[in-house]
């Protein structure tokens, strides 16, 4: 026991080095973790299962198109494509308009592969990405967005919004009962306050959660790339940058929800007990957002509602939909209950931090 | 020197701390005794800021404890833990991190005092796979890796194997020689009373007595004398303005009525033949303990 430490060594952390070093904790324990590496191994495995598995499985059913003159030199023999002989483009867009057909196939006189592709309402992408070049693509009836690309995106945001939060928000959940049931807490409290030990947890674990959505971004587009899907990342780019912001400020929200909650409980068995509400708000959304793509005035209530608006409101972006203030006041909306939810959560979080034993009732953790 | 003027503090319709008032002297081994629920806990945790008073203050050489002053406060809670799945080199440091040392000077701490400690061969295992033994070893590690300047630790013998109980008499021994208040509850009253200088006795939330271990027994104690002879001691009983108490051979324990008295007696054994022992009866904590709680 000596006090004659250099000065140099020590001194007083400020806050936002108390909550650095907090965040890199969790950060390095989540990495360190067995369970977190599979389970992101899976997902991601799953997110490029499911963005590649449709066209690989896709040749089975054999997409019946029409063919005009010489473009059936291009679209004989290859797999997945049913070609029709037709004498003219007329023909094959009267059969196409019947549903005879899923596209028509002409030469083209403009530049490029020689090759376009007719489709009725939408991109034929199977058609498209049958083909082993890219061809210039017309649509008969354009409707604002292709529909199957709408519900691709919808659920795509959906689900990452769902397995991000749910897998963070549950990760720090446990971190906070852990820290109890292991009466760590009683040290760390008499050395760092209980908002930095709070806030450390929420950047650590949101940047970890960031990470993830990146990660699984990087992945689709590039699984889409390979399998020749270019179609669908066109217009995509703003709503996935709204998505990130939206993500960001959401899961900051659920963050201090989840520790707030979970601090009620003094074991990790008993953390569902309390957390479940705040699961409540997480998949409510995903669900609606699964069921109701495809209603305006469900989408548009939930772009607004902020534990639906992360995903949402990317949604609307991307079927344009939305007026350009629009995401602005929603995010503003999201900002405040994200300040509000921060403000409950760290007063459960503090009142309830040293009470060992049975669950803290919900009134006393919201005391003084 | 570690003041506490004043402190209460009510759980509900408990009054867990009534008037609390005590110091714990630059230097000074501080005992902190009392029965379970007495309010030790409470007392310390307030002292460190884990729990705050519903009234009273805590001073530190005169000025009020703040939260920079207790970053160099030494704590180990009744309630052990660290993490489990943490490596106890990367544990110690990160701990002392948190205290405001930098990551070179941390980790140098930390590896002097696991070495210390006999768990340098343990620096990278994780904390749940060590022994009980050595979990202790590591809590003391984490309540010492920042070179604490007060100490306050509590029961912190309990549950030790009597190596670590050694290695932490020896720490808090040091602590106090360099000159840092240090407080300190026990159950064990054998451990405290060979350990402290001061002693501070708690009951139902009131200090019911503080001091010296000296003042508290000249306070507290019955003034009782004992006497050693070679020879048989039998004649004391008859000896005037004496009362013996208990008496076996050359062995006699006595109250006198008067200083005079005493040394009458002591005159008389010298004439009478040698003399092993002439003392005042040492009282024990124990039985301080029981009298001011009683």
């Amino acid at each position: 026991m000596t006090l004659d430490a250099a000065v140099a060594d020590r001194d007083t952390p400020t806050f936002v080095r108390t909550v650095g070093l907090v965040a890199g904790r969790e950060i390095t324990s989540r990495l360190r973790s067995k369970a977190f590496l599979v389970s992101t191994a899976v997902l991601m495995l799953g997110v490029l299962a499911s963005v590649i598995l449709p066209s690989v499985l896709g040749g089975d059913d054999d997409t019946r198109i029409a063919v005009v003159g010489g473009a059936a030199a291009a679209t004989d023999g290859v797999s997945g494509l049913d070609p029709v002989a037709v004498a003219d483009r007329a023909e094959g867009e009267a059969m196409l308009r019947d549903g005879d057909v899923h596209a028509v196939v002409v030469p083209s006189d403009g530049p490029g592969v020689g090759l376009t592709v007719i489709g009725l309402d939408a991109t034929p992408g199977s058609v498209v990405s049958a083909l082993s070049i890219a061809p210039a693509v017309e649509v008969l009836e354009p409707a604002a967005v292709d529909s199957t690309l709408a519900r691709l995106v919808a659920f795509g945001f959906g689900i990452v919004f769902f397995m991000s939060a749910l897998t963070f928000g549950t990760t720090i959940a446990s971190s906070v009962v852990e820290e109890k049931q292991t009466r760590i807490v009683e040290i760390l409290l008499s050395t760092v306050s209980a908002r930095a030990l709070l806030t450390g947890k929420i950047v650590g674990n949101s940047l970890m959660a960031l990470g993830q959505i990146v990660a699984i971004a990087v992945l689709a587009l590039l699984g889409l790339a390979a399998t020749g899907e270019r179609v669908l990342l066109g217009g995509l780019g703003p709503s996935i940058a709204w998505f990130a912001i939206f993500f960001v400020v959401g899961f900051i929200m659920l963050a201090a929800l989840y520790a707030g909650t979970a601090s009620m409980v003094s074991r990790v068995e008993d953390v569902g007990t309390t957390t479940t509400p705040v699961t409540m708000l997480v998949m409510i959304p995903y669900f609606l957002v699964v069921f109701f793509f495809d209603d305006p005035t469900v989408l548009t209530i939930m772009s607004y509602v902020p534990f639906s608006s992360p995903v949402g409101m990317p949604v609307r972006v991307f079927l344009g939909e939305t007026e350009w203030w629009e995401p602005i006041l929603s995010l503003a909306i999201l900002l405040a209950t994200t300040a509000a939810a921060v403000l409950i959560g760290e007063r459960i979080y503090r009142n309830s931090l040293l009470r060992m034993g049975s669950r803290v009732k919900l009134g006393e953790a919201l005391g003084r | 020197m570690l003041e506490l003027s004043n402190l209460s503090k009510r759980y509900g319709d408990r009054l867990a701390l009534d008037d609390v008032s005590f110091t714990v002297g630059a230097g000074r081994l501080t005992g902190f005794v009392g029965g379970n629920g007495a309010g030790k806990t409470t007392t310390m945790r307030i002292v460190l800021g884990v729990l705050a008073a519903d009234g009273g203050r805590i001073t530190l050489d005169g000025s009020p404890v703040t939260d920079v002053d207790r970053r160099r406060f030494g704590y180990m809670p009744e309630e052990r833990g660290l993490y489990p799945k943490m490596r106890v080199l990367e544990q110690t440091v990160y701990l002392a991190r948190l205290h405001g040392w930098a990551p070179a000077a941390a980790r140098r701490n930390a590896l002097d005092l696991l070495e210390r400690l006999g768990l340098q061969e343990r620096v990278d295992d994780t904390v749940e796979s060590l022994s009980l033994g050595n979990q202790q070893r590591a809590q003391i590690a984490a309540a010492l890796v920042h070179r604490p300047e007060v100490l306050v630790l509590d029961e912190p013998f309990s549950g030790l194997d009597p190596l670590a109980v050694e290695i932490v008499q020896a720490v808090l021994t040091d602590a106090a020689r360099s000159g840092a208040p240090v407080l300190f509850s026990s159950h064990q009253l054998d451990v405290v009373e060979r350990l402290c200088d001061d002693l501070v006795v708690i009951a139902d939330g009131r200090i019911r007595a503080a001091g010296s271990r000296e003042e508290l027994r000249d306070q507290h104690g019955a003034e009782r004398w004992e006497l050693l002879l070679s020879g048989d001691a039998g004649w004391v009983r008859d000896f005037p303005g004496i009362r013996v108490i208990r008496f076996d051979g050359g062995w006699a324990l006595f109250e006198s009525e008067s200083e005079a008295a005493r040394q009458s007696v002591l005159a008389e054994a010298v004439s009478r033949g040698e003399v092993v022992t002439f003392a005042r009866e040492q009282t024990t904590l124990a039985q301080i303990f029981k009298e001011v709680v009683r």
